[in-house]
């Protein structure tokens, strides 16, 4: 009910406000079937948004007209228009799409299908198949290098980062992590990519260039036993300076300072976190906690937990929507 | 267009055996096999249709877990066979033992009654081998009786009975009447629920065994309401391994009391109802490939094949020695979809592991419950812990 009330005033306001003076987060609620939306100032839930089945990943178009939507259970890529604030069709997706990754030319989405052992390549503006690569059993995590030239895959059962060459849509290498790998992420110069292992409990470093492991990153928090450090959800900051790791029942995102490449910090978030979405300036970052079914926002600066915000059943994905990209 | 494995595979190896810095003696392809040794065992007749043990309960498990894990190993020329030997409850398994593990150390899953795989495990031919028991419950295995060559996948009676008291106390259910079965297996889990009413705090309000071999179908509205209504308590615990009675207490005792254990909510290492902590991936994968749903045998022989595949990957080895030390040691960890790292206690060689609390169509919770500590591990407040372990010379 206070979610619809919320809503009702924003529109007023985007009727009659100038510009939007904050970025707005939006969280996928994987047992609601919804989309939460977030004031990034005020740190209020300002929109609730019926999509498709179990929606997981989301992400952005280039230039955030669009948010592309994982609805899992309904074997479909949503395509949510944000101005017009509704769904304005379905790309094809393979079965089960779980995560994606949508390349720099803005047209081409990697979309991992866990139960198949595929990734799909689907052209966004045909919406069409482009390609069907035959990776490892459970396919999760994926990730398109800011150059364009790699897109990557992580298998879960198999324990493999996959890379493949986008330019031929073919598998080039495999690499061995620990087990059961989540997310990949390349660093903003494609040097570096990370990669979380949620059974391992650790964080691999490779260096692009070689495709040679350089780091493999363990966590301990006092108090909290080894088996629960699960990470899932890695975010960069653009400065270089940090990375983010969820670390999933341990309740803990761990901070790590990228020049050393150790753990600088743990803060403690909601329970069971699974991803997170930083602003554009880098200030804050917002954590989806599954279990506790709310938003941690963390500032980045001290480090410390500022505030929590609840939202829809089992939030699961984030994405910003930078303020001068909020239709007016 | 759809790009192959194979057109990737050959770059793939080469880049990454080139490019990873390995002994030279790692480089070279491993093939490993695994015997898996099934002899069934010997049941009374199935009342409820929902208890027919399928014929492959165990096997199919094992054949997943090969083709799970070639997945990872066709990228590291590693390949895993399995050898099958099945025999009926009156069959010489020993004789065919003796025949796949002689000449050298070998890999085996051992699928059936304590008393065999103990008989396997003290021949000469499998000295040197690693055996994985991955369909006995039995506590002994891994106390007095246990072996330096077998691990155990399959959680042990202690571990359910455990993980159901837990479950008692944090609903505050802690007093109940235990009833007990007359087969061996339904003696021996009655004495675990004893042994962990005992550890955790719960109290037998009543202690009684189920002796009747009539066809409990046709009556139990007239006997369980008498046998249920001398003392008071919160829940009847049934040890009925054998799936005699306990399911026909639902709905027909004195009071109106929840049935646990053998029936209603069971304790179970493996439930078909489980999803969370993608469980749901390998529940549909196994009913894909077996065309059934998966069971805690199947799971047990799923764990030990997975267990085997993660220690060759690790230490790019097929040497059974090398393997064993591994899943021994603080690095293995595995993935068993229970929402955590699960690894073998080294004091007894038992895979710790969650325990699943379950009716037929839901999960209810898994064990250890939130609450329960330990200065270890949380897992290990289920079952034999170190201190209370008679096992020696695992180590």
């Amino acid at each position: 009910m206070k979610a619809r009330t919320l809503a009702a005033t924003t529109a007023l306001c985007l009727l009659t406000c100038a510009s939007a003076s904050a970025h707005w987060l939006y969280v996928s609620n994987e047992k609601d079937d919804t989309l939460s939306v977030i004031d990034t100032e005020t740190n209020e839930l300002i929109d609730t948004i019926k999509v498709g089945e179990r929606p997981r990943g989301i992400t952005f178009s280039g230039d955030y007209k669009y948010l592309y939507i994982c609805a899992s259970d309904s074997n479909a890529v949503q395509v949510y228009d944000i101005a017009a604030k509704k769904i304005i069709h379905d790309l094809p997706s393979g079965d089960d799409p779980e995560q994606f990754a949508l390349a720099p030319d803005n047209k081409h989405l990697y979309i991992a299908n866990e139960n198949d052992a595929l990734a799909t390549v689907v052209d966004v503006d045909s919406r069409t198949v482009v390609a069907q690569i035959d990776v490892g059993v459970e396919p999760e995590g994926m990730a398109v290098s800011h150059d364009g030239k790699w897109a990557i895959v992580t298998s879960e059962t198999t324990a493999m980062v996959h890379w493949i060459d986008t330019a031929t849509n073919t598998l080039i290498d495999n690499t061995l992590v620990d087990q059961r790998p989540r997310e990949a992420q390349f660093s903003a110069d494609d040097k570096e990519l990370w990669v979380s292992s949620e059974i391992g409990g650790t964080v691999t470093v490779m260096d692009v260039a070689t495709r040679q492991i350089k780091k493999v990153i363990d966590f301990a928090i006092s108090g909290v036993s080894r088996d629960t450090i699960q990470p899932v959800g890695i975010r960069l900051t653009k400065d270089g300076k940090w990375a983010f790791v969820a670390l999933g029942p341990a309740n803990h995102v761990a901070v790590i300072d990228r020049a050393t490449m150790e753990v600088a910090n743990y803060v403690l978030v909601g329970r069971r976190v699974w991803h997170m979405a930083l602003t554009p300036e880098g200030d804050k970052l917002y954590t989806t906690n599954g279990v506790s079914g709310d938003v941690t926002m963390v500032d980045v600066a001290s480090q410390k937990p500022e505030k929590t915000i609840k939202v829809g059943r089992f939030p699961w994905g984030a994405a910003m929507l930078p303020k001068d990209k909020i239709p007016q | 267009m759809r790009a192959s494995w194979t057109q990737g595979l050959a770059f793939s190896v080469a880049a990454l055996l080139g490019a990873t810095a390995m002994p030279a003696h790692a480089q070279g392809s491993l093939a490993i096999s695994i015997t898996y040794l099934e002899k069934k065992a010997e049941h009374p007749p199935t009342l409820s249709n929902f208890d027919l043990i399928p014929d492959d309960e165990g096997l199919a498990g094992a054949r997943l877990a090969i083709k799970d894990t070639n997945s990872t190993g066709k990228f590291l020329k590693h390949s895993y066979a399995l050898g099958e030997v099945v025999k009926e409850s009156g069959g010489d398994i020993l004789a065919e033992a003796r025949k796949a593990l002689d000449g050298g150390p070998k890999i085996a899953i051992l699928n059936m009654p304590a008393a065999d795989a103990l008989a396997i495990a003290d021949l000469p031919e499998a000295a040197d081998d690693l055996l994985f028991n991955a369909g006995a419950y039995d506590t002994a295995l891994r106390d007095d009786k246990c072996r330096r060559n077998m691990l155990h996948t399959l959680p042990s009676r202690a571990m359910l009975a455990d993980a159901l008291m837990q479950f008692l106390v944090k609903k505050q259910w802690t007093r109940i009447m235990l009833v007990t079965g007359h087969y061996p297996t339904d003696e021996a889990l009655g004495e675990a629920f004893r042994n962990a009413a005992k550890k955790f705090g719960v109290t037998l309000n009543a202690d009684k065994p189920w002796l009747a071999d009539a066809d409990i179908r046709r009556n139990a509205m007239q006997e369980v309401p008498l046998f249920t209504q001398d003392a008071d308590y919160d829940a009847i615990v049934a040890a009925d391994e054998e799936n005699q009675f306990a399911t026909f207490f639902q709905y027909n005792s004195w009071q109106p009391r929840p049935i646990m254990g053998s029936a209603g909510l069971m304790t179970l290492a493996w439930s078909p109802a489980m999803e969370q902590w993608a469980a749901i991936q390998l529940q549909d994968r196994f009913n894909a490939f077996a065309k059934r749903k998966m069971d805690s045998i199947d799971y047990a022989s799923w764990l030990a094949v997975r267990s085997v595949g993660e220690a060759v990957t690790r230490t790019r080895s097929g040497d059974v020695a090398a393997i064993r030390a591994y899943l021994l040691g603080d690095q293995f960890g595995l993935d068993g979809f229970k929402g955590s790292r699960l690894s073998y206690r080294s004091w007894n060689g038992q895979l710790r592991q969650p325990i699943a609390l379950a009716s037929r169509d839901a999960l209810v919770t898994l064990a250890p419950i939130e609450g329960f500590e330990h200065e270890n591990t949380e897992l290990d407040t289920l079952g034999l812990d170190r201190p209370e372990t008679k096992c020696t010379g695992m180590e």
